[in-house]
């Protein structure tokens, strides 16, 4: 192939990967350039491209068509919450699995891989019978409970445990330090990198959720960013759709920022099923 | 790895005092259920949110029952399951499931293969496309949802409009029955393409490079080298993502309830959203729990076969 041959081909495939790139990005864009249309402009056809003037009024009205302080917060403490739960139960199951042998091991551990494999979608109606049982339906702690022993975090944090080095540990133990104490002041610290990993996948995870909360929640003081989001669609005669894709930022834009800035991780967060 | 269990202090001169040997005793008790308690919490939630309810929603789906009084319970039997196997609704439910899950699994592997192929490179650029195909993956779907409901507006939507600038009649998107399923189709594979190719891409890079080394001593073409090194080295994975990505088609809910609520005319109805729908809106406790065990079984068939050919990867890794 010539050097010309070679110079097209490449911008073509320059093109491509365009093309390719804007199909996955550019919704997003169109969501951030409506958000700031009036409502004139959002009914134009064909559309504008880029807002005539600025309206920040948008995220005004979005924000206050409900309490919308209340639904980040909930969210925040569903998702901080869950995740502090899942490391003060995961870390020492992680151990135990890693780090010692014992009678029916292999068997419980086999079990808590079944939870890897079950969606919650498929299990909310017993779930939500119980919670009804327990009177925890409508409350915060039907959002964190259910996912308070997180399979996936146990699986990843055994693996980490399982590299660290024996005479790490046997050093620790002459010093007599004790076995909770070499959990969690030596073999958690190690696994620092897997913790990270873990902690985002489980935050956005939690802070992304629609389901859960949907089922488990019917007043606006435990109700979550993505149920308040979803309320605008209702919310008012006619779609508003600038104002509801101003709402919609709200729960994107947090995600888009972390994901820009620590990509690796998070791709490798959500990949490391796979491996 | 052994752990020692911490044996009594003996030195080979002294003899323990009795204290000493009872202390000795508790502690290697202590030894030996230290590792139960320690998996004892993580079990406990297992046991309380995944297997127990396992069992209970067996337990209700012989019952007819209602949300709205949970005391008064009557047992059926099997009739919810006759009841519900004769009902045209649920055939349609099951027919449209199927038809998502196949579409959503068969297109999106398919595309996402093509597009690691591509962009599995090192320069830069294919690592920036990577990142913006896989970003859609961790946005909540039910902005998602939103965001393509307002693309697939019929009358100002992006996309009817794009349709127009190149001379194309505008589509119907969600207002009607076929198209309803296709838009749903799609707004899935745009959203987990990504996801599906980074692990393709993952596989491939662990492909021992020497493989495809050889591969060029003996000037092997291009697609021999597809079909005999890299399509065969990545079935893990392929299997690995067919799995992965049935279970995830079968518990599609959010762009439904969002985008269609099941229409029009019940066209986009599939078994998570026709449990909700029957469970928390009709008070049809019995429907929505027999339904619940039916899908309960097509993922545990799933979770089986997965096992049983990632078993071995997955427990001596």
């Amino acid at each position: 192939m010539g050097h010309v041959g070679r110079t097209t081909l490449k911008m073509v495939e320059w093109i491509l990967l365009i093309g390719v790139g804007l199909v996955f990005v550019f919704p997003f864009l169109w969501m951030f350039l409506t958000a700031f249309k009036t409502m004139p402009e959002v009914y134009q056809f064909p559309p504008s491209w880029w807002p005539e003037s600025w309206q920040v009024e948008n995220f005004r009205k979005a924000w206050s068509s409900g309490p919308f302080l209340t639904y980040v917060w909930n969210s925040l403490v569903v998702a901080v919450g869950t995740l502090i739960l899942q490391f003060l139960i995961g870390v020492p199951a992680a151990y135990a699995f890693a780090r010692y042998r014992f009678k029916g091991k292999n068997a419980l551990f086999g079990l808590s891989l079944i939870a890897l494999m079950i969606p919650s979608q498929v299990i909310f109606l017993p779930v939500y019978v119980q919670m009804s049982h327990w009177g925890l339906v409508d409350t915060l702690w039907a959002l964190i409970l259910p996912f308070g022993a997180s399979a996936f975090g146990i699986f990843l944090l055994r693996q980490s445990f399982m590299q660290v080095p024996d005479e790490v540990i046997e050093a620790a133990r002459l010093d007599n330090a004790s076995e909770w104490k070499i959990m969690w002041t030596i073999m958690v610290p190690l696994a620092k990198p897997v913790l990270v990993t873990f902690g985002l996948f489980s935050f956005i995870y939690h802070w992304n959720d629609y389901f859960w909360p949907l089922i488990m929640t019917n007043s606006d003081s435990v109700r979550t960013l993505p149920i308040g989001i979803s309320m605008l669609k209702a919310a008012e005669g006619g779609k508003q759709w600038n104002v509801i894709m101003a709402g919609n930022m709200m729960l994107v834009f947090p995600i888009l920022v972390v994901f820009f800035f620590a990509q690796r991780h998070i791709i490798n967060a959500f990949v490391y099923q796979s491996k | 790895m052994r752990k020692a269990v911490a044996a009594p202090q003996i030195s080979g001169i002294s003899n323990p005092t009795k204290q000493q040997v009872r202390a000795g005793v508790t502690q290697a008790w202590m030894e030996r259920l230290r590792p139960y308690l320690y998996v004892a919490p993580a079990l406990t939630f297992f046991f309380l949110f995944f297997l127990f309810p396992i069992a209970y929603v067996i337990y209700l789906s012989f019952f007819d029952w209602t949300l709205l009084n949970l005391e008064e319970m009557d047992w059926v039997g099997f009739e919810n399951y006759s009841a519900l196997l004769a009902e045209s609704d649920f055939h349609q439910v099951l027919w449209n499931s199927l038809v998502y899950t196949v579409s959503t699994v068969v297109l999106g592997i398919l595309l996402s293969f093509l597009l690691a192929l591509w962009l599995n490179k090192k320069a830069k650029v294919y690592g920036v496309i990577q990142a913006a195909v896989f970003s859609p993956h961790i946005i909540s779907l039910v902005s998602v949802a939103m965001l393509w409901m307002w693309l697939m507006d019929p009358q100002y939507g992006l996309l009817n409009a794009l349709l127009e600038m190149v001379g194309l009649p505008g589509y119907t998107w969600l207002a009607e029955t076929k198209s309803a399923m296709i838009s749903l189709i799609l707004v899935s594979i745009w959203k987990g393409v990504g996801y599906n190719t980074l692990v393709f891409i993952a596989g491939m890079q662990s492909i021992p490079r020497d493989i495809y080394e050889a591969a060029d001593l003996d000037q092997s073409p291009w697609w021999r080298t597809l079909t005999r090194i890299t399509i065969p080295m990545l079935s893990p994975t392929l299997f690995f993502l067919l799995v992965i990505n049935t279970v995830s088609s079968f518990q599609v809910f959010d762009t439904i309830y969002v985008m269609t609520q099941g229409g029009p005319i019940n066209s986009t109805n599939m078994l998570v959203f026709y449990i909700y729908e029957q469970g928390m809106d009709f008070y049809n406790g019995g429907a929505a729990s027999a339904a619940s065990v039916i899908l309960l079984g097509l993922v545990g068939i799933l979770t089986f076969l997965h096992f049983r050919v990632m078993g071995k990867r997955v427990h001596y890794q």
